[in-house]
């Protein structure tokens, strides 16, 4: 597939400026009001009540098993989660991530004010690249894992994850500064992950790694950023929602030769944890913060001023109660599980916030909050499953490193 | 989705070959397809005793861990050790190499709550 024509100027495929900023702030007011009135109803869905994703009939045409999944009714698997995942490791697969939030900060001082709403520096951004990075509350607590990229000097799109697009939304707009404009184009917009070695063999001119570029791909205009969330090499790319489903099948059409297989929700988690890269909901929340979640890395403390900062500090400093460890276990045996407690030497230490039998390994991991004097790599620790205790080592990061 | 006729069917999904005053079990083709890439089975301990609807083994998919159920009231006389090495015989096999579990069944009258392959037909749709 050639990508045929680059746009330097990044404005994001078919986005019409002030139509589309109005449309997505009536459309988000309303649907707070909803969400405040009637709390329980918006969680307590029917499947009917699931949103639906531009690619959802493709999804059942192909035969994919639906589950609910974040208010959206989602592909857990096509085929096997093994063999999905497998694709991806040995040669390329597309997930739908079209549920994702996609949101639009823009105007005179949108740069000065994302930087203090988010944990990484966007000032170290130039045009056209992306960086991971957290929302987080007064208390350090993170809102929102997601990524920031610049599209131009002072627009910036922001992905983020599906259960929090609505309230990542609330709190930018309830923090907003004068001169910034805040948009919600998730409505409008679908998008697909296509990860796995032979990506390359797919496309030419392939952005640079985290970077994004604005194509025209057979007569679509996207935008193709280089990221992922499985450890591969891969491209997260953004289309109309009307282009979607032309684009899906397009991709799978060329790739067929290289094996290329789409893939479900459930492969996507067994792929991110072998990496050790977190769920927001299983291993971030809002009780925790980046530093407990040995994500330090993407919080900028040179910056002056960002929400959360003080107490962030405090717990760099002091150091957290508790800190995110992956772990593998030490036999061959029932994989771990989110919620199952972790003990060593009898005493019970933490909780299993992620865990499944990796298929890379062919063999269980996880990754568990525990107290921190315990967390150290190489400690053995013991899991405890339907009453018994299993014996596991804590890891290093990744749990699984490309031979 | 295969669903042999001269078998019986929980609505848990468990099948039931019936082999004189014992019972074999095992999970149905539906359940194995829902469940897919089965990874690891836990076997009920040998001579155990059970009530019906009782969980005594666990099937774990990638995914998720799912209980089996006694289809009737019994005592465990064989376990498929096979499953430990093969999980993926439950995947591969439902209704044959992929059995879990023989129950020596109290009573016979207690077959007779279970679904013929007609109802389990009409519950998975």
């Amino acid at each position: 597939m050639r990508a045929s024509e680059i746009f330097p100027l990044l404005l994001g495929p078919g986005e019409d400026e002030g139509e589309e900023w109005k449309s997505s702030q009536r459309f988000e007011s309303f649907s707070r009001g909803l969400r405040h009135m009637l709390p329980s109803l918006v969680w307590r869905v029917t499947e009917a009540a699931q949103k639906k994703t531009p690619l959802y009939d493709e999804h059942v045409r192909r035969g994919a098993k639906m589950v609910p999944f974040a208010g959206w009714l989602m592909p857990v698997q096509y085929t096997s989660i093994v063999e999905e995942h497998q694709a991806v490791r040995k040669n390329v697969g597309m997930f739908d991530i079209s549920h994702m939030g996609q949101l639009i900060v823009d105007g005179s001082d949108s740069r000065s004010w994302l930087n203090t709403m988010l944990t990484n520096n966007i000032d170290k951004l130039e045009v056209g690249q992306g960086q991971y990075t957290f929302l987080l509350n007064e208390r350090g607590g993170i809102i929102d894992d997601l990524i920031a990229y610049r599209i131009s000097d002072k627009k910036f799109l922001l992905v983020v994850n599906a259960s929090r697009t609505d309230e990542d939304f609330e709190w930018l707009d309830g923090h907003r500064a004068n001169n910034v404009r805040l948009g919600d184009r998730s409505a409008h917009f679908g998008g697909v992950a296509i990860q796995g070695p032979r990506v390359t063999e797919l496309f030419v001119n392939l952005p640079a790694r985290n970077h994004i570029v604005d194509l025209e791909l057979d007569g679509m205009p996207i935008s193709m950023a280089r990221t992922g969330y499985t450890g591969e090499d891969g491209v997260e790319v953004f289309f109309r929602k009307s282009d979607a489903i032309k684009f899906w099948n397009l991709v799978l059409e060329k790739g067929k030769d290289l094996g290329i297989k789409p893939c479900g929700l459930g492969a996507r988690d067994t792929l991110r944890l072998e990496m050790c890269y977190p769920l927001n909901g299983s291993d971030l929340s809002p009780e925790r913060n980046p530093v407990e979640a040995g994500l330090g890395f993407f919080v900028d403390f040179t910056k002056p001023n960002f929400i959360g900062r003080d107490v962030l500090l405090k717990t760099k400093e002091n150091g957290s109660r508790e800190k995110l460890v992956p772990f593998k276990m030490n036999d061959k045996g029932p994989p771990p599980r989110p919620h199952y407690s972790v003990f060593e030497n009898g005493e019970r230490i933490g909780e299993v916030t992620s865990g499944t039998l990796s298929p890379s390994l062919n063999w269980g991991v996880g990754m568990a909050y525990i107290t921190a004097p315990h967390a150290k790599i190489g400690a053995r620790i013991d899991i405890e499953i339907r009453g018994q205790k299993f014996p596991a080592t804590i890891e290093k990061k990744p749990l699984y490193k490309k031979s | 989705m295969n669903v042999p006729d001269d078998l019986l069917y929980t609505e848990s999904h468990e099948w039931i070959k019936r082999e004189g005053g014992k019972v074999r079990v095992g999970i149905t083709d539906h359940a194995q397809s829902e469940l897919t890439d089965v990874v690891y089975v836990e076997l009920p301990k040998m001579d155990r005793q059970a009530n019906a609807k009782e969980a005594i083994a666990v099937v774990e998919s990638v995914k998720a861990a799912s209980d089996i159920y006694a289809p009737v009231k019994g005592t465990v006389v064989e376990v498929n050790k096979a499953l430990e090495a093969d999980p993926g015989l439950i995947n591969r096999e439902p209704f044959g190499q992929g059995w879990i579990f023989v129950l020596k069944i109290d009573n016979a009258d207690d077959l007779k709550n279970l679904k013929d392959a007609a109802a389990y037909k009409q519950q998975i749709g």
